[in-house]
């Protein structure tokens, strides 16, 4: 059990609007004051970008580990540090950091594209603190890639131990994913919710509630789960005539809060990829042998979908498909972040596959920062609508 | 004794030549519904390829050969009128285009992919891959070479990660051996791999050596324009006889210039390195903007990250191939990343290897690999050394992004201080 006293207590004692309604501050603020709290209380913080990372090894070590997703904030910092054609996601974190909203003792980034590679390297020359790329295989199909992953993690442990000074055993490690695990499995039955009746939780509190785990302890995001996710489930919301949508395009930088509000107003969104490196795990982990090597092969053989990992058997367009039937979507809402080559260029695939399939879609392109969305929600209404009368 | 006539120049015709000879070979391929393997610059196999005769097709480069000719845009609207964004790297639209149109470019045909090798040293490399993958249903054969981890701590052979990261590129060599064997029904054969391997070994310490003789006043090459064609040929001919009897001409003439003190073309008033990716749709006109003011590009990053980290000068172990062309294959790579992702501590010792003067950057819009840090890098090379340089914005395919006016404007205000700097300096001397 961790030592460190509750940094996100504002949810505790409160209706289940209210409680809501606080997890949507944080994250719709782009708050990290539960960060600065841990930090406070003397605890160390491993920042993490996006799209997955192994949160159990820092978790082991003592550590918070913090998903580093932007926030919608005006640059002061890291725009000089960056060129023109790069999306709002890589700015605004440095940005965190640089103007001390954020503070890590380590920062880890992945080769998850070719903008975020470029992280470790400028993140060194602006910290002392040490500043990593965790070299997530991109062949997935490889005899050595489970094996390889299973030393980089090792190594990565290393690292966490010398800047958290706790030797983490295995037994640490398991304590860690069964944790996880529990936290995880929580959020696949939010998600069991949103499919089956999502007129009990709305698309940005789901959202919230997934995203606030980035932030604060895994205890804590179990506790609050464990609080919420019942009540929501009895709630007597009645269904209204939305068309079910499937959410793609989200992996990395994520939409502003109001958008997935506006969408929420006219579709219910029964499937999303939003930040699904938190939610990248189809099954348990598991707490048996190798802990490491367990976290490796559940990377590799238990895992969703994303256009920053290539994998012959995750063909993504069938992928998405397949996310679109399991939900029992009508339609796709596809988006992609300004200047994300890996969104872009995978919005053509999954063009081309919902044509094929006769699924209709709603193309879209969005940006953090992004503050009006009156056209958007015309837009969205008149696809939906089309969807509902025609 | 070899005439100034009949050596000086030699490298660019003869380079022009062989590539004229390999885009040939490739259109005769593809008349003939024969394949070929599609690679990239970085981690390109092409020493296994060649080892079963496979023919090589780099899309990088036939790409850019379409922005340097000047029909870039028809290929770039093409591949956006099929869904491509604006905004993704222009050397996949415009191959994508080259796809829709049965493999047509400017300088012949390119045959279909048999099979692509994907490494990371570029994600888009991999999404590339995966656009073959899903339009002509061919292997598209990852490789995973891990870069370094954190700035400055590099693992070297022995160390326990480097021979972890090392197992893992052997592996992943021996599954594409298999692969290979497949698509071209032939036997691996470990002594034909050797050839190949003990050319690109004379490939790679004539390269090394290029790059020694620039330090020369005046520079012996320009590390830009004249650059490019070398990279060509570094690349389509590495692992053959004839890469390696180009490059040992090739330092043979750049040796002479040097015993005879003959330069470029340009009267060569300040020493300049380039970072980046060329502004392929106004190649010549660029490079000229730089030489009227008498800038001479000696050194690039280009040359390192382009050439697959050539660089090196790596020698293969002939008795032990399969992992020693793993064990090339981290070291090169790793450092063609590095060369993209940490300049500064390149450029720090070029600055004096080299006689820098100033050091331009130049960020595009279709790359960002090679862009995203830069302008941080740049921060980090003045804080440390105080050298002038330039930071510029283009694209290395498409016109749209590129402004000759804006180029020129900051062009010139930046050799006019480089020689006001040294005015003042003449001034405080005396």
């Amino acid at each position: 059990m961790s030592s460190h006293p509750s940094v996100f207590n504002a949810w505790r004692e409160q209706s289940l609007d209210e409680a809501l309604a606080h997890c949507r501050e944080v994250i719709e603020d782009g708050d990290y004051s539960p960060v600065q709290r841990w930090r406070e209380s003397g605890g160390k913080v491993l920042g993490h970008f996006q799209v997955y990372f192994p949160q159990e090894i820092a978790h082991a070590a003592g550590m918070l580990p913090v998903k580093l997703r932007g926030a919608p904030v005006e640059l002061v910092h890291a725009d000089s540090r960056f060129g023109s054609y790069l999306c709002a996601i890589l700015k605004s974190s440095l940005d965190l950091a640089l103007s001390g909203e954020v503070q890590l003792d380590m920062f880890v980034s992945h080769p998850i594209c070719d903008a975020a590679r470029n992280l470790a390297a400028i993140w060194s020359r602006n910290f002392d603190y040490p500043c990593q790329i965790l070299y997530l295989p991109q062949n997935a199909n490889s005899e050595g890639t489970i094996p390889y992953l299973r030393e980089e993690y090792g190594r990565l442990l290393s690292t966490v131990e010398e800047v958290s000074g706790k030797k983490v055993t295995e037994e640490d490690l398991r304590h860690s994913i069964g944790l996880f695990d529990r936290s995880r499995a929580l959020v696949r039955e939010l998600y069991d919710l949103k499919r089956s009746e999502p007129w009990k939780v709305a698309a940005e509190d789901a959202y919230c509630l997934v995203a606030i785990g980035g932030l604060i302890p895994v205890e804590e995001h179990i506790a609050l789960l464990e609080r919420v996710i019942p009540e929501l489930q009895q709630r007597e919301n009645k269904k209204e005539d939305r068309i079910r949508v499937v959410f793609e395009g989200a992996f990395c930088e994520q939409p502003p809060l109001d958008m997935i509000r506006t969408i929420g107003r006219s579709c219910y969104v029964v499937d999303d990829d939003f930040l699904i490196g938190l939610r990248w795990f189809t099954e348990a982990v598991g707490t048996d042998g190798d802990p490491l090597l367990a976290l490796a092969e559940a990377y590799i053989e238990r895992s969703s979908y994303s256009p920053v990992q290539h994998d012959d058997r995750k063909v993504k367009e069938a992928m998405l498909l397949e996310r679109a039937k399991a939900a029992d979507a009508e339609a796709v809402i596809l988006t992609a972040a300004k200047m994300c080559e890996p969104g872009l260029e995978e919005q053509v695939a999954y063009v081309l596959a919902l044509d094929e399939s006769r699924i209709p879609y709603f193309l879209s392109e969005f940006e953090e920062s992004m503050t009006s969305f009156r056209n958007l929600e015309l837009q969205v209404e008149t696809f939906a609508e089309n969807l509902l009368f025609i | 004794m070899q005439d100034k006539a009949s050596i000086v120049g030699r490298g660019n015709k003869e380079g022009a030549s062989l590539l004229r000879g390999w885009f040939s070979s490739l259109s005769e391929a593809a008349e003939r519904g024969d394949k070929a393997a599609y690679v990239f610059v970085m981690g390109s196999m092409n020493e296994l390829l060649k080892s079963f005769d496979m023919l090589i097709s780099f899309p990088e480069i036939t790409s850019l050969q379409m922005a340097v000719r000047h029909v870039a845009h028809e290929y770039l609207q093409e591949a956006e009128d099929y869904g491509y964004s604006p905004d993704i790297c222009g050397y996949v639209k415009s191959d994508v285009a080259l796809q829709l149109r049965g493999g047509q470019h400017p300088m012949g045909r390119i045959p279909k992919p048999s099979l692509s090798v994907i490494t990371n040293a570029c994600n888009t490399y991999i999404k590339w891959g995966e656009i073959w993958e899903r339009l002509h249903k061919v292997p598209c054969c990852g490789l995973d070479v891990p870069g370094h981890r954190q700035l400055g701590v590099h693992s070297q052979p022995g160390d326990e990660q480097f021979e972890t990261d090392r197992a893992f590129v052997e592996v992943q060599i021996k599954e594409l051996i298999t692969t290979v064997e497949g698509v071209t029904g032939q036997k691996f054969d470990i002594d034909k791999l050797r050839q190949c391997m003990a050319y690109t070994n004379q490939m790679s310490q004539s390269w090394a050596r290029l790059l020694e003789l620039n330090r020369t006043t005046p520079a012996v090459y320009n590390a830009l324009t004249d650059g490019t064609i070398f990279l060509g040929v570094a690349n389509g001919f590495r692992g053959t006889q004839e890469g390696a009897d180009y490059f040992k001409n090739l330092v043979e003439e750049m040796e002479y210039k040097v015993a005879n003190g003959i330069g470029t073309t340009t009267d060569e008033k300040h020493r300049i390195s380039f970072v980046g990716v060329p502004c392929y749709p106004i190649f010549r006109r660029f490079n000229e903007i730089f030489s009227e003011w008498g800038g001479t590009f000696v050194h690039s990053t280009y040359l390192w990250f382009a050439s697959g980290g050539t660089n090196r000068g790596f020698q293969y172990d002939l008795d032990d191939p399969i992992r020693s062309l793993a064990e090339g294959t981290l070291l090169s790579v790793r450092d063609a990343m590095d060369s993209m992702f940490d300049q500064t501590t390149i450029l720090k010792t070029a600055i004096d290897d080299y006689g820098l003067d100033g050091v331009i950057y130049h960020p595009i819009k279709s790359c960002r690999t090679v862009s995203t840090g830069l302008a941080d890098s740049r921060r980090q090379l003045i804080e440390d050394t105080g050298i002038p340089t330039l930071i510029i914005e283009s694209d290395m395919m498409d016109r749209r992004v590129v402004s000759e006016a804006q180029l020129k404007n900051r062009i010139d205000a930046f050799f006019e201080g480089l020689n006001s700097r040294r005015q003042q300096a003449v001034v405080r001397g005396s």
